[in-house]
Parts: structure tokens; C-alpha cells; sequence
């Protein structure tokens, strides 16, 4: 019984070697010369994912929750990725978002958690923090990837406690969406949707004066709450302070939010208590004129062949250009055993796909990387690049794990604002009280 | 110690010298003390692996704050427990809110969930032709998952475009908020649960209701009792043990009510219609607080043991 296992130790120091093995190629990354091209397969040693990877095949799984139209370009992608590096296979797994999220940690907790991910902005943190996913510095640094690459807002948010656990995809904001039939109808000129809190008042006027409600107010997150965030900022406001330690959004920007939100229904511009999309079902059917949705809904209104659409930046209502955002991120998953050779695979192909991030766009997002964004080719798609002009306005909720757990308190603000069961006011300081209790819960759990 | 003995004996002299009276006691017809327990060990495998256990784990862990995924699962011994009792604390609101919002559904609905199926069932009970469709249409509902009843009746309450007010307002009514408004959020969630579920209580009902014999019948039509009176003393003291079956579950169904708030009504308008399993579920497996969450299920299986308790005693038979 005291005799040691042999296989044990084999494994042990076939684990240690293999670790050697990772530590010694990790520094020669940092060294490594130019950043990894597509095709850049060939090149002779697998550093860090800088210069591709020439081991033996290998097989990476990877788990995304791209589950609408989003998903068929990322496949398409993934294809063309699998072949340009024929020694590496990728064997995609997509979830609902939701499920992804539940299902994520317990596969790493059991050792199962896939080579590659994607993940929201506003996950990162809360992962990092529960070491479901591993920091990255080493490939920001070894694909030379900078601040200089990307929009800063999507680049500054992959970090949490200074360290680098996400590298960004793209970024997807919130645009205003405008019917052009809608409008017309009205006596508005649909080539010139309003820009600002005047003529946006005056536009909803007119249509209420023909008996159109022209902006519909919804209860529900999607997109309320991306809709009364935006307002917040544009007021001057802020959801939390500098050091997330309380919930802000009581304060002034964050009530006139709310009341500007409120009244399009009090103010007959929109029907009161309506459920879950039917500002956007209402819109698709030529009964709603102004909808401030995300950039994913080009995927729902491009194949419409009866609705006359615009879409453009967020009027700027509260004084400030300021504009929602989310932004998927890719993040690698803590490995129980680490295998040298996926490491840099998956390293590789986070490269890749960030390269070509221009056919990603046409799924409806904005490309992370400044020289896709800026390009020619993501110029010609009008209406990505309309919504991607807002790059240097956007506004994500902050790098602080939990924080998920305290905008679940805003969300119910919204909900109860909307539907009128408490005035904004008390409705908002109800809910920051109870978020400033989660998050003083939240600093002690993760120790942040 | 002597039935030991005596075995170990037969064990080693082998069945040549078995008598008969041992054959009966320790084989034969009646087969060995082991074979019940033989019989009960598939279902006690699964039932020792997938209740027993991750019961008293949670118990456990309830002591604790839990998350699956930290190293520190720091002991906060019953902490978890005297938060909830504590109107300071970041659970106590929500948590009794969820409990209120539960005991409202569960006031609603289970008489109504009694009563309805206990009627129909009388109906489909009788011989008419087409009695096997009926059957089946009624159950039908209750073989549909919750998310697929969920989000159809999502759709069909719409309060702007759903299918319900478009057929009010066809006959001049005017449009209702179903799902966004009190008292219509509770209404909407009632009845959709009504409609899925009534199929599931009736087949019980029509089960006890074969149970009864015809000859009572006759026998109280004999004495001149009214179809009123037959079912005051023949048919409900007849159907007494399925009664109590069907209280018992549909209470404890009510209580554990989920999916339908889940879906149709997003726990909104505010938070009135969100229940304390969503409570339990959100705390426990999206803001990774499973100690919490597992206090707040004992909490709840408490209320709910006694709530059966109470139920017994009332419906006991009285002697």
C-alpha cells in the first residue's frame, strides 16, 4: 500500500515537464517578432500564438452563445479558420447565453471547460474572480496586441484588478432606430431623424397630434434598461462611484433618466404597460417610429422587405453624447491539466478571428480592433459604421465582479418605474439601497 | 442471537439438513429477510444518491457562504438563518417578498385546483359518447413542457398585440394588461395554470371515482337521496384518500411554482409575481450565494412540511 503508483509519478512528471515546456515557449513569445497574419500557419515556431502553431493536430473546444443569426457567420469563420491551419481542428459548442453562463463554471470546476470562450464585458469580472477564466496578459503581449488596437472603452474593460483577462471581439451598442413609413405619416421628414432633446419632442408631438405613439417605453432590461443607462449618462451621471462601492443612479442624471423615460407615457407617446418586445414588434409593424435598440437587431430588420428603416447615433437628450454598450470578449477557461500545444492553438486562433473581425461585422456588431473599424471595407457597411461612430461615446458597467447582482436592482427600478407601481425617485433609491448592500456583500465575498 | 446461530449452523451442515420449518422461515415461499430490501434497493440507490444526500449537503452549506468555485467557503454557522429573520440584511426583503408573492399563487390556486378537476372529473365519469376524446383533450395541456405552455401564453397575453385581447376587443371589450398589471399578472398566472394542470388532478379524481361501487349508489337511490345528495355522502367521503393526495401535491406543485412567472411574467409587475423558487434559483445559482439559497430552501421546506402536517391532520378520518 505505501509503494507509490507508479502511474502517478509518470503523470506527475509528464505535468511538470509539460509545464517546463509552457514556461520556457511563454518567454520566448514575449520575444517573438511580428504579430501573427492570417495564414500565418507556416511560420516556424508556435510562440504564444504570435506565429501560429505547427505542433501536432489538436482539437480545440469552443463555447460561444452565439444562437441567432450571429452564429451562422461565426461557423462560416470558424470554418475558414480550420482551412488555413489544418493542424487545428475547432469543435464549436453553442448554448443559450443563459445556459452558457450556468453551464460554464461547472465544467471548468470539473476540469471539462472548454479551450476557447466567449463572454460579455459584464461577465469578465465576476469569472476572473471566481477563476473560471485565466488572465491573458501573456497573449496581449506575445500577439503584441496594445491599447492602440483597440477602442479604449472595449480594451480597458477586459481588465480586471489590473490584470488582463480578455481580449476584445467587438462592441455592440445601442442605436436609434427610426420607421421611415411611421413618420411619413406623421408629416416628418424621414430622412432626418431628430438629433436632439428639442427636435425629438417636436417630432413626438407631431405624431401624437395624428395620433401615433412614437416612442414605446418598455418595463423589461432588453432594451429599457440599456435605453434609461444611456440617459443616465447623458445627464452627466454615473450608475455607481469611481470605486463601485455604492449605486449612484438615485442622483439627479438618474432620475431625470428616469422621468424623461416615464413621461413619453405620461405624455401620450406611449402606450403604458406594455410586456417584453412589443416596443420592437410595434415598430417592425409600422405602429412604433422611434426604437433605441441594439446593433443585433439589424439582423431582425435587414431581411424585412416591408419595413422602410434608418438607423443613426443616439439623439442626445440629456446634454452629453453617451451611449450603452455591451462587448463580447474572448477569454480562455482555467485548465485543470495544461496542454502546451492548445494553449497556443487557442492563442492562434483568437488572433485570427480578431484579424478578421471586418466579416464578423456583418453579423451586426462593431469590430473592437481600430484597424477593421476603420477600414474601408467596414466603412461600405452603412449601417454598422453609422452605429460604430458612437465608438468614443459608449459607456460599459464597470470591471467589479457581481456586478450583475446590483443591476438586477436597477432593472427592477425600471420595471416598477414604467409601469407606474412607484414615482422614479423613490423607486431608484429603493433599489440603490438594496444594491449598496449587495455590493458591500460582493467586496467581502470576492474580496475586491 | 440464537437465529444467528442457527443460520451460521445451516450455513455450514448445507440444505440436505434444512427442515421444513426453517425452509418457510429462511426460503421458500416466503423468500429471505433480504428480499424486500432487495426489491426497495434500486429506488433506494437513486433515492439515498439524489435526495439524502444533497439534503443533508445542504444543510451544510447552508451553514456557510458557498460558492462552488471560491477556495474560501468561510463557516458562518446559522447566519444564514437569522438573515432572513433580520429586516436589515440584503435577503430579508426579497425573501419574504418571494414568500408572499408564493402564498398569494398557492391561495389562489388550489382551490380552484381541487374544485374544477373534482367537477369535471364527475362529468367525464358519466357514459356520453365521446367520452375518451374529452378525456384526452382535457389532459392534453399538462403533457406540454412549462416552457412551451409558458411562452405560448406569453404570446397570447400580450397586452398590445396577443391573441386574447385581440379577441375582446373584436366583441367590443375594451384591452386588458394581463401580464403587466395587479391583480391581472395573478389572474393570467391562475388560469394558465389552471388550464395546463386540471387534466392531471382529474385523471386522479376519475381513478378514486372507478374506486366506488355502483351498489352504493343504488343503495342511497333507493333511500331517495338527490344526484346532489349522492355526492354530498356517497362520492366525496368515497374519494377521501385520493382527496388528500391531491391536496397535498397540488399545494406543495403551487408552492414550487416557477416557470410559469419565469416566463409569462418575468416576475414583473415589480417583483409581485416572483416566487421563492426564482428567489432561491437567482440567489444560489446567478449571484453564486448557495449557502443563502440553501437556508432559504430549508425555510421554505419547513412551511411547507407543516403546511402538509396540517393538511392530515384536518382531512384525518374522523372516528
Amino acid at each position: 500500500m505505501t509503494k507509490p503508483d507508479p502511474f502517478l509519478l509518470t503523470r506527475r512528471g509528464f505535468l511538470t515537464t509539460s509545464l517546463g515546456v509552457a514556461a520556457t515557449v511563454g518567454l520566448t513569445a514575449c520575444g517573438a517578432g511580428s504579430a501573427g497574419a492570417p495564414g500565418a500557419s507556416q511560420a516556424p515556431v508556435g510562440a504564444g500564438g504570435a506565429e501560429g502553431y505547427d505542433g501536432p493536430p489538436v482539437t480545440l473546444v469552443y463555447w460561444n452563445g452565439f444562437t441567432g443569426g450571429d452564429g451562422t457567420i461565426m461557423k462560416q469563420m470558424v470554418q475558414q479558420f480550420m482551412t488555413e491551419h489544418e493542424n487545428i481542428k475547432i469543435s464549436t459548442n453553442t448554448l443559450q447565453w443563459a445556459d452558457y453562463y450556468a453551464k460554464l463554471p461547472s465544467a471548468v470546476a470539473a476540469g471539462k471547460g472548454p479551450d476557447v470562450a466567449v463572454m460579455h464585458v459584464d461577465s469578465v469580472a465576476t469569472n476572473a474572480a471566481r477563476r473560471v477564466i485565466q488572465p491573458v496578459e501573456d497573449v496581449a503581449s506575445a500577439l503584441k496586441l496594445t491599447a492602440a488596437d483597440f477602442a479604449t472603452v472595449p480594451w480597458q474593460a477586459g481588465i480586471y484588478q489590473e490584470k488582463r483577462y480578455a481580449i476584445p471581439l467587438d462592441v455592440h451598442p445601442l442605436a436609434f432606430y427610426y420607421n421611415k413609413a411611421v413618420m411619413e405619416k406623421a408629416g416628418l421628414d424621414p430622412e432626418k431623424p431628430p438629433t436632439d432633446a428639442e427636435e425629438y419632442a417636436t417630432a413626438l408631438d407631431t405624431m401624437k397630434s395624428k395620433g401615433i405613439e412614437g416612442d414605446w417605453a418598455t418595463p423589461f432590461p432588453f432594451t429599457g434598461s440599456m435605453t434609461v443607462q444611456s440617459l443616465l449618462w447623458q445627464y452627466g451621471g454615473e450608475l455607481f462611484s469611481p470605486d463601485a462601492s455604492t449605486a449612484t443612479w438615485a442622483d439627479e442624471p438618474g432620475v431625470k433618466a428616469m422621468t424623461w423615460y416615464v413621461d413619453l407615457i405620461k405624455n401620450g407617446n406611449s402606450p403604458a404597460k406594455i410586456a417584453q418586445d412589443a416596443d420592437f414588434v410595434a415598430f417592425q409593424n409600422n405602429k412604433n417610429a422611434f426604437n433605441w435598440n441594439g446593433i443585433w437587431q439589424l439582423n431582425a430588420l435587414v431581411p424585412q422587405k416591408n419595413v422602410e428603416w434608418g438607423v443613426a447615433p443616439l439623439p442626445n437628450i440629456g446634454g452629453k453624447l453617451a451611449t450603452w454598450a455591451g462587448s463580447h470578449q474572448f477569454v480562455l477557461p482555467t485548465q485543470k491539466s495544461a496542454d502546451e500545444n492548445k494553449a497556443v492553438a487557442s492563442r492562434v486562433f483568437i488572433n485570427w478571428i480578431s484579424q478578421q473581425s471586418l466579416e464578423w461585422a456583418k453579423a451586426g456588431q462593431v469590430p473592437a480592433r481600430n484597424s477593421v473599424r476603420e477600414s474601408a471595407e467596414f466603412k461600405a457597411l452603412a449601417d454598422q459604421s453609422v452605429i460604430g461612430s458612437q465608438i468614443d461615446n459608449l459607456h460599459f458597467a464597470p470591471a467589479v465582479a457581481g456586478i450583475s447582482d446590483a443591476m438586477a436592482e436597477w432593472e427592477k427600478a425600471l420595471n416598477e418605474s414604467v409601469l407606474g407601481t412607484k414615482e422614479p425617485q423613490a423607486a431608484l433609491s429603493d433599489a440603490a439601497g438594496r444594491a449598496n448592500q449587495i455590493l458591500e456583500a460582493n467586496k467581502k465575498k470576492y474580496g475586491g | 442471537m440464537s437465529a444467528t446461530t442457527t443460520s451460521g449452523t445451516v450455513a455450514r451442515s448445507g440444505p440436505a439438513t434444512l427442515s421444513r420449518k426453517k425452509e418457510s422461515r429462511f426460503g421458500g415461499v416466503y423468500g429471505s429477510w433480504a428480499t424486500p430490501y432487495l426489491f426497495l434497493l434500486p429506488y433506494l440507490i437513486l433515492f439515498i444518491t439524489f435526495v439524502i444526500i444533497p439534503a443533508v449537503f445542504g444543510i451544510w452549506m447552508s451553514l456557510h457562504n458557498w460558492d462552488f468555485l471560491l477556495p474560501g467557503k468561510p463557516f458562518v454557522g446559522l447566519e444564514n438563518y437569522t438573515a432572513l429573520f433580520d429586516s436589515s440584511s440584503v435577503q430579508f426583503e426579497p425573501f419574504w417578498d418571494s414568500i408572499r408573492a408564493t402564498a398569494i399563487f398557492v391561495v389562489a390556486s388550489v382551490p380552484f385546483l381541487i374544485v374544477l378537476p373534482l367537477g369535471l372529473a364527475v362529468l367525464l365519469n358519466r357514459k356520453f359518447p365521446g367520452r375518451t376524446f374529452f378525456r384526452a383533450t382535457f389532459f392534453a395541456p399538462f403533457v406540454l413542457g412549462v416552457a412551451v405552455i409558458g411562452l405560448m401564453w406569453r404570446y397570447l397575453l400580450d397586452p398590445s398585440f396577443g391573441a386574447v385581447n385581440g379577441l375582446l376587443n373584436a366583441v367590443g371589450l375594451p384591452s386588458v394588461n394581463w401580464i403587466t398589471e395587479q391583480p391581472w399578472a395573478w389572474i393570467s398566472l391562475v388560469g394558465v395554470t389552471i388550464w395546463w394542470t386540471i387534466g392531471f388532478n382529474a385523471i386522479i379524481y376519475l381513478a378514486g371515482l372507478g374506486d366506488i361501487s355502483a351498489e352504493q349508489y343504488e343503495a342511497a337511490e333507493l333511500d331517495g337521496a338527490s344526484k346532489w345528495q349522492q355526492f354530498r355522502n356517497v362520492t366525496v367521503p368515497g374519494l377521501r384518500p385520493v382527496m388528500i393526495f391531491v391536496i397535498t401535491t397540488t399545494i406543495l406543485a403551487s408552492a414550487n411554482m416557477f416557470g410559469q412567472s419565469y416566463l409569462i411574467t418575468q416576475g414583473a409587475p415589480g417583483t409581485s409575481t416572483r416566487t421563492a423558487i426564482i428567489e432561491i434559483t437567482e440567489r444560489g445559482l446567478s449571484q453564486y450565494r448557495m449557502g443563502e439559497a440553501a437556508a432559504m430552501s430549508y425555510v421554505l421546506a419547513v412551511f411547507l412540511g407543516l403546511i402538509a402536517i396540517l393538511n392530515f391532520y384536518l382531512l384525518r378520518e374522523k372516528k
